[in-house]
């Protein structure tokens, strides 16, 4: 059952977590002679939806793993708000409000759904291990606290209260990608990064994950970065796009643009299609 | 004797020593590189197979060289037996299962031995010429120089299987990308059960070759262990690394118990194995494996 | 059946008993296990504080290679850390309360050192460095005469407190098992706490961990230390229990022995280490009886009593992991499960 949250209480945490802006400047990328990314440059606005897309091995999630920290970029400069963060370690970037999601299910096996949810939190956790071990109220008040806040702002808001005891496990592949969705909501984000949140879902389960994506952005005000294969819901939500192919940015500009764009259907759907179009 | 020829005489020991070693390394990393299994077993089979040679040629009075190629032939079926019986159902398991099944396989084997032959040290009958070979002052027992020699001929052997034989190339194929040999039209599990048969083979001959020089005893298998330590220095999936790893680890250890006192012998791998692992976490030859996120 | 259990606010629903039933029985075990003394032979007695020595390394272990997924070998050797650092403690005159934590610390410290390669390697490369650990350890264990009396061993004064000494069993029941409850339940505290899920979240995906924010270093490491604090507090309430020790307790098969414990208990659970634990201390005690019972046909059988220890050890280890990967903690789960729905099936 949804308990419907006031839209007061929800506009005040949007005022909380303003969403920052994310800017790549330049980034290249990497691996002995591959080059998985070449002089990639965009931003994404803050709290506006931007969404990334490109044919297969794009480097569409290598950058994603470049703004996470996982590799590190040849060159360029990543900004999270005005920021440089290449050298803040990987751990420390989630304190910095930037979240995501992962392109193959990362759902943690051995913790519940709850648990799942609460790790998103752990960066805000203080409780040393003494405390720890001895659920001193201070450790208690803090784990109370973030329960709180987990399911009254995230599991409520995601309606996933009836599975949250189960092991994630038990889960179908829809329900699991919300409850990655809801991981990276817990992490209190300010920049979010989606990696294929629809992927391998029916038509319905796309809306709904896209009316949630939509209420993430508008009531929390979050960033949001996309990377997604179905254009449909791609050129719905977003209101800005970057293509990639080849590890370059060929496009971006506001969907629209992009549609048109004759680098853009080459590279989807051939040269020859261009005049075509 | 002076000083230089003390020197180059454990040198030369530990490295003859540490080529038989290196057969051990290369039974493990066969095992690592067909089936991604790291087989921490690996010292209690090449013990066993020492133990059938023993048993064959002691106890039953057969011939020696025949007791060899009786135990080698033993052991490969065991080998086969131990892929089917206990790798394959754990096949959807982590690595961490994997590897703690392969430490519940060599307690079984260890205590089995242990119990069936007792903790006493016997003394297999060699199957080389004892006679010493004298470099002026140095003096090298010929069972560790033709031991060695053996060691040398059967690496060479593998390397070039691996590199040029059809069935070496098939071998690795099933151990770089198993799904894609099997659509390939590979059958996987004859490969993976000729990589653990190969690697029991190679195990037994180091094994026979080992208690011969050094006696026969349940601490054989410890052996076993600092040959990984060795291997961890190599890199793990790095034959050549291995190879280079237990030479080194055979040099090491004779002059750490020729000069520091026979005790010292067996801390040595690891103290190295330790500093290594602080500089160079994958090893000195290993390849750091990118992943996937 | 298990009916009526709501929860009104978070805080009733995090607890570790949430349920009338659940306390009533906890309370009722507790009770039964601290008039154990009255009501049980000296045999019974002798067995229970093993088990209880074995729980507290058992649980241990748990976090570390249960819990984090850190493979450690060396646990072995943080309980002989932990034994002779009461031995020289207690030698010393320390009583037990300061003795035991401060065994608990050094291996823990000692933990710390083994895990600093945790970060960079994973695998059988950590298995291979706490092998190393445990063999330089070990080595100290035999060389280092002036502390530990080397090869023949070292005596340990009984566990004293001001003056009152606790002789035999009986104290020393009392003393293990306050150890296992005050351990266990710090253990299921961690559990319910952040740092718990971190470490399942190490275990699971650690990149992925990482990304969201879990500081792989200091998480493995207290992992490591943790474990091994147990591992050393286990090793003080041996030396008191048994009164003298010598190296030779402290060797692989030990660390097989507890990892068989966990393997066969449960990973990741207090309820799985406890179950490992008293199965793994009973199957020597059966082998025993089964040694004595057949001696008359078989006689010098009680020589094959450690290998054949060995043997059994692995026989469980690959059996429980090809069979019930989740241990006996699954089985009892899935009772439980049962009698919570009966009469209903599903």
């Amino acid at each position: 059952m949804n308990i419907p949250v006031s839209a007061a209480t929800l506009r005040s945490d949007a005022a909380a977590s303003t969403g920052l802006a994310l800017s790549v400047d330049r980034v290249a990328l990497r691996f002995g002679g591959i080059h998985a990314l070449r002089d990639v440059s965009f931003s994404a606005a803050p709290g506006q939806i931007t969404a990334i897309i490109g044919p297969n091995g794009a480097g569409k999630t290598s950058v994603f793993n470049t703004i996470s920290g996982f590799y590190r970029p040849s060159s360029g400069t990543i900004r999270l708000g005005d920021q440089d963060i290449n050298s803040i370690p990987v751990h420390a970037r989630a304190g910095m409000g930037l979240a995501r999601t992962f392109q193959n299910i990362a759902l943690f096996r051995g913790l519940s759904v709850l648990e799942n949810i609460k790790l998103g939190g752990h960066h805000t956790m203080k409780a040393g291990v003494l405390s720890a071990v001895t659920y001193s109220r201070a450790a208690r008040e803090e784990e109370l606290r973030l329960r709180d806040e987990v399911e009254r702002r995230v599991i409520d808001f995601l309606e996933i209260d009836h599975i949250r005891h189960l092991p994630v496990d038990a889960l179908s592949y829809g329900l699991q990608k919300r409850v990655e969705l809801a991981r990276a909501l817990a992490m209190q984000p300010r920049v979010l990064m989606l990696d294929e949140p629809v992927a391998g879902m029916n038509r319905e389960e796309t809306e709904d994950m896209a009316r949630f994506i939509l209420d993430v952005q508008e009531e929390w005000g979050v960033t949001v970065l996309l990377v997604e294969h179905d254009m449909g819901m791609v050129m719905d939500i977003s209101s800005h796009v970057v293509v990639l192919n080849f590890g370059e940015v060929i496009a971006s500009g506001t969907p629209a643009h992009v549609r048109q764009h004759p680098q853009v259907i080459e590279a989807y759907l051939g040269a020859e299609s261009v005049g075509a179009a | 004797m002076s000083e230089l020829s003390i020197f180059l005489e454990y040198s030369l020991l530990g490295l003859l020593s540490g080529g038989v070693m290196a057969l051990l390394a290369l039974s493990f990393v066969l095992v690592y590189k067909g089936t991604g299994v790291i087989n921490l077993a690996v010292g209690e089979i090449m013990m066993l197979g020492a133990y059938l040679y023993y048993a064959a040629v002691v106890s039953f009075g057969v011939n020696p060289w025949l007791a060899f190629a009786g135990s080698l032939a033993v052991i490969a079926v065991l080998a086969i037996v131990i892929e089917r019986l206990v790798l394959r159902p754990l096949s959807g398991q982590s690595a961490v299962s994997v590897l703690m099944a392969t430490i519940g396989l060599a307690s079984i084997i260890h205590g089995g031995v242990e119990a069936v032959w007792g903790g006493d040290t016997y003394t297999p009958p060699g199957l080389l010429p004892r006679t010493p070979l004298m470099m002026g002052d140095i003096l090298i027992p010929g069972a560790v120089l033709g031991n060695f020699l053996i060691a040398f001929v059967l690496i060479l052997a593998f390397v070039a299987f691996f590199r040029y034989s059809r069935t070496g190339i098939t071998l690795r194929a099933t151990a770089s990308d198993p799904v894609t040999a099997a659509t390939l039209g590979i059958n996987i599990h004859h490969a993976q059960r000729l990589t653990w048969a190969l690697s029991g083979l190679v195990g037994t001959v180091a094994g026979v070759l080992i208690a011969s020089s050094v006696g026969l005893s349940p601490l054989l298998s410890g052996t076993a262990l600092a040959v990984l330590a060795a291997i961890v220095l190599g890199g793990l999936d790095s034959v050549l690394g291995a190879i280079v790893a237990s030479l080194l680890v055979g040099l090491i250890e004779a002059l750490a118990a020729g000069y520091l006192g026979g005790k010292t012998r067996d801390l040595v791998p690891y103290v190295v194995v330790l500093a290594v692992l602080v500089v160079r976490p994958y090893g000195i030859f290993g390849s750091r494996t990118i992943e996937r996120l | 059946m298990r009916t009526g259990v709501f929860h009104e606010n978070y805080r009733s629903a995090e607890r570790l008993w949430d349920s009338p039933t659940a306390r009533a029985w906890m309370a009722a075990f507790t009770v039964a296990l601290f008039a154990l003394p009255f009501w049980g032979s000296d045999y019974v007695l002798a067995i229970a504080c093993i088990v209880g020595i074995h729980l507290v390394a058992t649980m241990g272990l748990n976090l570390t290679t249960g819990n984090a997924g850190l493979i450690s070998l060396s646990h072995a050797a943080f309980l002989g850390v932990g034994c002779y650092t009461v031995s020289w403690l207690a030698r010393q005159g320390v009583p037990f309360f300061i003795a035991l934590p401060a065994a608990g610390g050094l291996a823990a410290i000692l933990g710390l050192i083994v895990g600093l390669p945790s970060l960079r390697v994973k695998g059988l490369y950590l298995a291979i460095a706490t092998l190393a650990a445990h063999f330089i350890l070990t080595f100290i264990f035999r060389e280092w005469d002036s502390v530990t009396g080397g090869v023949p061993g070292t005596s340990i004064p009984r566990a004293s407190l001001f003056g009152f000494q606790l002789v035999g069993d009986r104290h020393n029941f009392y003393l293990i098992f306050a150890c296992v409850f005050l351990l266990g339940l710090a253990a299921r505290n961690l559990a319910r706490t952040h740092h718990g899920r971190a470490f399942v979240a190490v275990r699971d995906r650690d990149i992925s961990a990482e990304i969201l924010g879990v500081n792989l270093l200091r998480t493995k490491l207290m992992a490591f230390a943790i474990g091994a604090f147990y591992a050393g507090v286990a090793g003080g309430l041996l030396g008191y229990f048994y009164g003298n020790i010598t190296p030779e307790y402290f060797v692989l098969t030990l660390a097989v022995f507890y990892l068989a414990a966990i393997i066969v208990g449960g990973l990741g659970t207090v309820l799985g280490s406890v179950l490992g634990a008293v199965f793994m201390t009973l199957v020597p005690e059966v082998l025993r009886l089964v040694a004595h019972a057949s001696s008359q046909w078989f006689p010098g059988i009680a020589g094959l009593l450690l290998p054949m220890g060995q043997v059994v050890f692995g026989l469980l280890i690959i059996g429980f992991l090809i069979l019930e990967p989740h241990g006996l903690a699954a089985i009892w789960s899935r009772a439980r499960r049962y009698f919570h729905l009966w009469p209903f099936r599903t």
